[in-house]
């Protein structure tokens, strides 16, 4: 087992579980508002929750916050950028394979973050979060603002480097499509409740 | 040489500017005539108030006195600080770390002023430990008010960036630091933009009033380099101390921020 979330409750939120097992991808879906990002957010300890949260059988709080935040890495839906250059939010350089694979600009890491357009601050955005070699991944809508041979290329590096690490993820996604294509489980969202959805 | 007797009717006619400058600001129509009117009528009556507490101050001058006058002059100086935060945090956290940090840092510079530098006899003497504490207590006020004021709407403003940050793996303090910096830079550098240009632009005030009182100027200057010493002394450790503080109540033991400790700013 990689992840396992137990009766987590945060603000109006109650007992949501949750299990994620090696190099699993675990989709979420649900309605704006329903709570998905909050859940992803409450998981990587970013706002007060309560009940269990266990990586390999170790608890989050026998992490450091740091620690455990580099592990279980979370992805915003809206990236952000606040150095001056791109480059100095990595602590190494992505490989030239992965920027080519994402139709990155090999030159943009030089850029300043004003000038990458939405698509490409949320797709530095992923290489920025892999960076830091999370072993479960937290996606909040991580192809949102990608058209489709952008978005199959982000899913299909994902899936690689999770398989490759033994890494896990959730993913929050609007799209039923492609919550089928990469994950194994797939939950709803609603009424303040997670449920599994039976294929 | 004696000062020159200042009486009442030499006042006035000082007063008849403040009544022209009301008259040509109300043809602006700006509002701020009132103010300007209700200001001037405040500054007369609280210093002549303060010149009779004063003069009963200084021909007691014992040690409960001077306690008490400090006390109210720390009262104020705090309530100051509250009422410039526009953020502030629930219950009587503002009011702490300001008090608090305005206390020790006002009250252990100026008492290492009275003990090690100037050393009166006796060493309450209210002449010396009264203006000496105003002072640097209205500079720390100043810069404990601005930075704190600062860094609590810096985070506010810009808390979605902050918690990416944290996402990253960055500490609190990591994820604050350039807010932080920018912060102790806004307080301190008022006090070391005076003390670059001082004597050049404009004569200090203090030292401008011992010569009036007939002190040799160079007598007066040494004064005023003290004081300048330790009003940047105490507004800067006393800033650096409440920015510590306030960082670590807006975050909590597992470094999540924690904005939901603080009102609603008011309108």
């Amino acid at each position: 087992m990689s992840l396992c979330i137990r009766d987590l409750s945060f603000l109006d939120w109650h007992d949501l579980s949750l299990d994620l097992g090696v190099e699993e991808i675990v989709a979420i879906l649900g309605d704006s508002g329903s709570g998905k990002s909050l859940f992803l957010r409450a998981v990587a300890d970013l706002i007060s929750s309560q009940g269990n949260v266990e990586y390999s059988g170790k608890s989050r709080e026998s992490f450091e916050p740091t620690n455990w935040r580099r592990k279980v890495g979370f992805l915003p839906a809206e990236v952000f950028w606040w150095e001056d250059r791109v480059m100095d939010h990595f602590e190494k350089a992505p490989s030239s394979d992965w920027m080519k694979r994402l139709s990155l600009d090999e030159s943009s890491l030089h850029w300043q973050p004003q000038r990458l357009s939405m698509g490409e601050r949320q797709r530095l955005g992923l290489l920025r979060l892999l960076d830091r070699q999370p072993k479960v991944l937290l996606l909040d809508e991580p192809t949102a603002n990608l058209n489709e041979s952008a978005t199959s290329c982000v899913e299909s590096l994902i899936s690689e480097y999770i398989q490759s690490t033994g890494a896990a993820a959730i993913w929050v996604t609007h799209s039923e499509s492609q919550a089928a294509r990469v994950a194994t489980k797939r939950f709803r969202m609603s009424d303040k409740r997670l449920s599994l959805i039976e294929s | 040489m004696s000062t020159e007797e200042l009486s009442y009717l030499d006042l006035s006619f000082a007063l008849l500017l403040v009544v022209g400058l009301a008259i040509l600001l109300s043809a602006y129509r700006l509002g701020v005539t009132q103010s300007l009117l209700v200001a001037t009528v405040r500054l007369v009556v609280q210093l002549s108030l303060i010149g009779y507490v004063l003069r009963f101050l200084f021909a007691s001058g014992n040690e409960p006195y001077v306690a008490v006058m400090a006390l109210v002059m720390l009262i104020v100086a705090s309530r100051e600080i509250m009422a410039r935060q526009k953020r502030r945090l629930k219950g009587w956290g503002s009011l702490g770390i300001g008090a608090g940090t305005l206390f020790v840092s006002s009250f252990a510079i100026a008492l290492y002023g009275i003990l090690v530098v100037v050393h009166p006899k006796p060493w309450y003497t209210p002449q010396y430990v009264i203006p000496l504490l105003g002072m640097i207590m209205s500079n720390t006020m100043n810069a404990i008010s601005l930075s704190m004021d600062r860094l609590t709407s810096a985070v506010y403003d810009n808390r979605d960036v902050i918690e990416q940050r944290l996402a990253l793996g960055q500490t609190s303090r990591e994820a604050i630091r350039s807010y932080s910096k920018d912060c102790i830079r806004t307080g301190i550098t008022p006090i070391i933009n005076s003390m670059a240009t001082a004597g050049i632009v404009a004569l200090p005030g203090m030292m401008t009033g011992q010569i009036l009182a007939g002190a040799s100027p160079l007598e007066a200057v040494r004064y005023q380099i003290m004081i300048w010493i330790l009003i940047a002394a105490g507004a800067g450790f006393g800033m650096a101390f409440a920015l510590r503080m306030l960082e670590v109540t807006l975050f909590d033991s597992r470094m999540r921020l924690r904005l939901d400790r603080f009102e609603k700013p008011k309108k």
